[in-house]
């Protein structure tokens, strides 16, 4: 194999990113499986793809609309009931650190 | 420390909320103000299986707004846009990335600068925290408190370029922004409850230098403090530079109280949003027709209403416009409009319109407006009387002018007891009366408020002086 696509570097941001504890070895091994993914898309690369545009969706629909009228009833005390910490019919979440990205 | 030799440069990044009845992708209200986490739903909480459709109301204002804000409305795709805080259920925002709905238009303001607008996408706003301590803030807080009624409102996010260059000019194009969001119906503009949120990029550099570091201000709640913070930041920026410091590329929090800006203090991190098509989502394609529709039922806007009352007074001098400004900023143009046409002066109606109308105590309606202006340009009330005829309007606005003069005793003086009132006021100050022939017609106004004291303030000023004028000869 060539120079790798990813290096466990990348993988480590990608999983503290995704919140994501993982031990060395799994480090490797997603390393390793990741590259393999990289590797298999770059192959689209070597296709001689001139005058296709990127392909936003499978099914080539548009426009699926709906229209701007409200069918939602309220269903808080189920949604609440499912928190690990309500108060105030807030959920209830620990400190923050820093403001919203 | 002055900003001598530095310019500042601004771009404005504006969060609309738009005033749909229901939400981006649900059909969960969308309303200011209800109790805690009543309006969510499956799908406005990221609950797994659950799938949004797109709003067709929400994508028609946006268009709107891209054709208000002269912007190519192009097809374009939902991206998510991911990182992780709690007042984002689902750990990614829907929005547009590469392929946003408007793109590359322009604003222009009263006084005729053009300020490039970059983009005007479409995204989902987020739920709305409360911290729980003794500041408030989020420093120091031990626990947050989430409400999601706001999670997947939708949002149009109106990127400007970096093309203004003081506090004041920021605060023309807000005001002028806001003004367009709100004449085509995309939002109700209310800053302090946030529906329209401003984030300010600021900048300093010497005139021709590249762009300096530049930081983004947070926490803007009114367009003053969106003033205040660009001027104090800025100043806070050179003063750096001038002591040889560099300056760090930041989000700071403008503190209104304390009129500064702070340091958020979140960890130097580089976002890493990972965005990616948005796999739920079909794109997004305004096809010529619907948009040729859209287009059609575009209001005029702010600009173009300002101008033609311009052109309905026949002035374009600076008071007039100011006039003009207040009048089209607080919706009073179509009464100024009825009443001109109903045959009252232009002039008078507007300023009649700008100084004594109050939208919150109440307004005449367009007959009794155009028919109190009219009797005050003939003569029949006095300014004094035609404003307080106004006044009584606000809470009746139906009611006939003439009964609610009469009602507050504003009784025409006939024309024989305004003249027998001028010869004794004339006979009383002879000196004063002798200036006036000699051409000191400044003792106008003398006279004046002597009649005016002895007919209670019923007689009318301009018919003083035509009779003092006719007397002199």
């Amino acid at each position: 194999m060539s120079e790798p696509l990813l290096t466990t570097a990348d993988v480590a941001h990608v999983a503290k990113l995704a919140r994501l504890e993982l031990t060395d070895e799994e480090l490797a091994t997603f390393t390793d499986q990741l590259s393999q993914v990289l590797e298999h898309a770059s192959d689209i690369a070597a296709l001689d793809l001139d005058g296709l545009g990127p392909t936003a969706h499978p099914f080539g629909l548009t426009n699926a609309l709906r229209e701007d009228v409200v069918t939602e009833v309220s269903m808080r005390d189920d949604i609440l009931a499912a928190a690990p910490a309500v108060e105030d019919d807030r959920f209830k979440v620990g400190r923050i650190l820093g403001e919203a990205p | 420390m002055s900003m001598e030799g530095y310019e500042t440069v601004i771009g404005l990044e504006v969060h609309c909320e738009l005033k749909t009845a229901s939400k981006l992708f649900c059909g969960c209200r969308n309303a200011f103000g209800d109790a805690p986490n009543t309006n969510v739903c499956p799908v406005c909480l990221g609950l797994p299986g659950s799938l949004p459709v797109l709003n067709r109301h929400a994508v028609e204002l946006a268009i709107r707004i891209g054709l208000a804000l002269n912007c190519a409305v192009k097809p374009s795709n939902f991206h998510r846009k991911n990182y992780f805080y709690p007042d984002m259920p689902k750990d990614y925002q829907i929005s547009q990335y590469d392929e946003p709905l408007n793109e590359g238009g322009s604003l222009e303001l009263p006084d005729g600068t053009v300020i490039g607008i970059t983009r005007a996408h479409m995204e989902e706003d987020t739920g709305k925290s409360t911290h729980l301590g003794s500041s408030g803030r989020i420093h120091g807080a031990e626990n947050s408190l989430i409400d999601y009624n706001r999670s997947g409102v939708p949002l149009v996010e109106i990127v400007s370029e970096p093309d203004m260059r003081s506090g004041v000019q920021a605060r023309a194009y807000a005001a002028e922004l806001r003004a367009i969001l709100m004449a085509v119906g995309a939002t109700d503009g209310r800053l302090e409850e946030g529906s329209m949120r401003i984030d300010a990029n600021v900048s300093v550099r010497k005139p021709g230098k590249p762009f300096g570091t530049r930081c983004e201000i947070k926490n803007l709640n009114s367009l003053r403090s969106l003033q205040r913070a660009i001027e104090y930041e800025a100043q806070r920026q050179v003063n750096l530079l001038e002591a040889g410091e560099r300056i760090a590329q930041e989000t700071r929090h403008w503190d209104e109280a304390a009129g500064r800006t702070g340091t958020m203090r979140s960890k130097e991190e580089a976002y890493d949003y990972r965005y990616f098509p948005e796999p739920d989502l079909v794109p997004l394609v305004p096809e010529e027709d619907w948009l040729a529709e859209i287009a059609a039922s575009m209001p005029a806007l702010p600009k173009q209403r300002r101008q033609n009352l311009l052109d309905l007074c026949g002035a374009d001098d600076q008071a007039t416009k100011d006039l003009v400004a207040t009048v089209v900023d607080r919706d009073l143009d179509p009464l100024v409009i009825e009443a001109t046409l109903a045959g009252a002066p232009a002039a008078l109606a507007l300023a009649r319109a700008a100084n004594e109308l109050d939208a919150t105590a109440g307004l005449p309606s367009g007959p009794s407006f155009a028919r109190t202006v009219a009797l005050e340009a003939s003569g029949t009330l006095s300014a004094t009387q035609a404003k307080a005829v106004l006044g009584v309007l606000a809470t009746r606005p139906t009611d006939d002018p003439e009964a609610v003069a009469k009602e507050l005793g504003f009784e025409q003086l006939s024309d024989d007891t305004l003249l027998t009132t001028i010869a004794a006021v004339l006979e009383a100050n002879p000196e004063e009366w002798a200036r006036y022939r000699d051409g000191d017609d400044k003792l106008a106004q003398f006279f004046i408020g002597k009649v005016m004291a002895a007919t209670k303030g019923k007689a009318n000023g301009k018919a003083v002086v035509a009779e003092l004028v006719a007397r002199r000869g």
